[in-house]
């Protein structure tokens, strides 16, 4: 069954606009600048599961074309998860947005991560959880450590300017095993900063995390759950 | 010192005017065409198929043996195994889904299982599982589910070996268990 938060939507109450797949920058309409990066954690991430087939893989970035063809050309199951946008749907897509409400939290999960345990083989974060509040990130972490199998990767990515209060909204879109498109659509409000101390502690759950300092300002994370 | 050549001075060319046309709207041509119109998305083509209008709801079945335009509202299942479905820019669909090729421009809610392709567009919602040959997914699409590709090889060598009841052939996902 469909949280009453899709019926919502498919009724056409929800405040949905085109650009749902991909959550907007603050003022909206801003130009997308399109870069191009090698990326040893993506590297990383499917050298562990290019040889295997009918591997499922969480993708939080949404429903991309790039991303859903190059996954299946592996033999692999796509689950599309638009979580920005269903941040935005939840507590309001507003910098003051409350995402510590621990009722919203628990509808939240239900309605987007209410997966059984150790469905996925591996998830791409993307950018994503930079911008959820900490009440909510633990909560969503949580839930990802549930629905993951043991093993597997999780690829994450954080703004690595750590005093500055917002962060480029990216579309991730992969070109090949290591190789990215960045497509920035305006920035968005960072909830949190990280610095690697801060990120052992983010993922002290998870068995090894290991961190790659890059270009664009980004620092790419591989957390082997 | 080697070869040397006379340097001849350079002579000034008189730029030469090209001689005014006598009609110049005749000879100007255009070397990329430009159109003044904006681009627009053709509409899909609902003649010689079935048609579901904006101001209908059906709940129940719906097995189809020729193409189906949805742009109506749909509760229930809808069956079209070698047929085109649409579901139009008003077409709102609860239900169970299978045909060879989908075009969702509208809402489904529910599972696709498309035997060619499925071709989501701009601003179509979809909450379900798919599984499909092929997939195309429009930036602005919303798609929440999962998505397994059943490749034609796959499906024609299982069809025959295991010949299940359900006629849909297992996708490449699922038939690999750690």
């Amino acid at each position: 069954m469909l949280p009453d938060k899709l019926k919502s939507i498919f009724r056409g109450s929800g405040a949905v606009d085109g650009s749902s797949s991909f959550p907007r920058g603050k003022g909206g309409a801003e130009k997308e600048i399109v870069t191009t990066r090698q990326s040893r954690g993506l590297d990383q991430f499917f050298s562990d599961i290019r040889d295997q087939t009918g591997l499922s893989i969480l993708d939080m970035g949404g429903a991309c074309q790039d991303n859903i063809n190059f996954i299946t050309n592996l033999g692999h199951r796509i689950t599309p998860q638009s979580i920005l946008w269903s941040v935005d749907e939840t507590f309001g897509g507003s910098t003051e947005a409350d995402q510590s409400n621990p009722h919203q939290i628990e509808s939240f999960l239900k309605s987007n991560l209410d997966y059984p345990a150790g469905t996925f083989d591996g998830v791409l974060l993307w950018d994503t959880l930079q911008f959820m509040a900490p009440a909510l990130l633990h909560a969503v972490l949580e839930r990802v450590h549930n629905i993951v199998r043991p093993k597997s990767y999780l690829l994450v990515y954080f703004n690595s300017e750590e005093h500055s209060k917002t962060a480029p909204v990216y579309s991730f879109r992969i070109q090949d095993k290591s190789t990215l498109t960045l497509i920035q659509r305006g920035t968005r409000a960072a909830a949190q900063s990280f610095n690697n101390r801060g990120l052992e502690k983010l993922f002290a759950k998870f068995e090894s995390v290991k961190f790659f300092l890059t270009r664009e300002a980004l620092r790419e994370v591989i957390v082997r759950r | 010192m080697w070869n040397k050549q006379k340097e001849e001075p350079i002579q000034p060319v008189p730029r030469q005017t090209p001689p005014p046309a006598q009609n110049p709207v005749e000879t100007r041509k255009e070397t990329i065409p430009v159109a003044t119109n904006p681009f627009k998305a053709p509409e899909p083509d609902t003649r010689g198929s079935a048609s579901i209008g904006k101001a209908v709801k059906i709940n129940g079945q719906i097995f189809s043996k020729e193409d189906l335009y949805v742009d109506g509202d749909v509760e229930g299942t809808i069956e079209l195994n070698e047929n085109k479905l649409t579901i139009g820019p008003s077409g709102r669909v609860q239900a169970g889904v299978k045909a060879r090729e989908v075009v969702v421009l509208g809402q489904i809610q529910g599972n696709v299982e498309a035997l060619d392709k499925i071709d989501i567009r701009k601003d179509a919602k979809l909450v379900g599982d798919i599984k499909t040959a092929r997939i195309i997914i429009e930036d602005g699409a919303y798609f929440k589910g999962s998505i397994d590709i059943v490749r034609q090889d796959a499906r024609k060598t299982a069809a025959p070996a295991a010949a299940p009841a359900h006629s849909t052939a297992p996708a490449v996902a699922a038939e690999v268990k750690r």
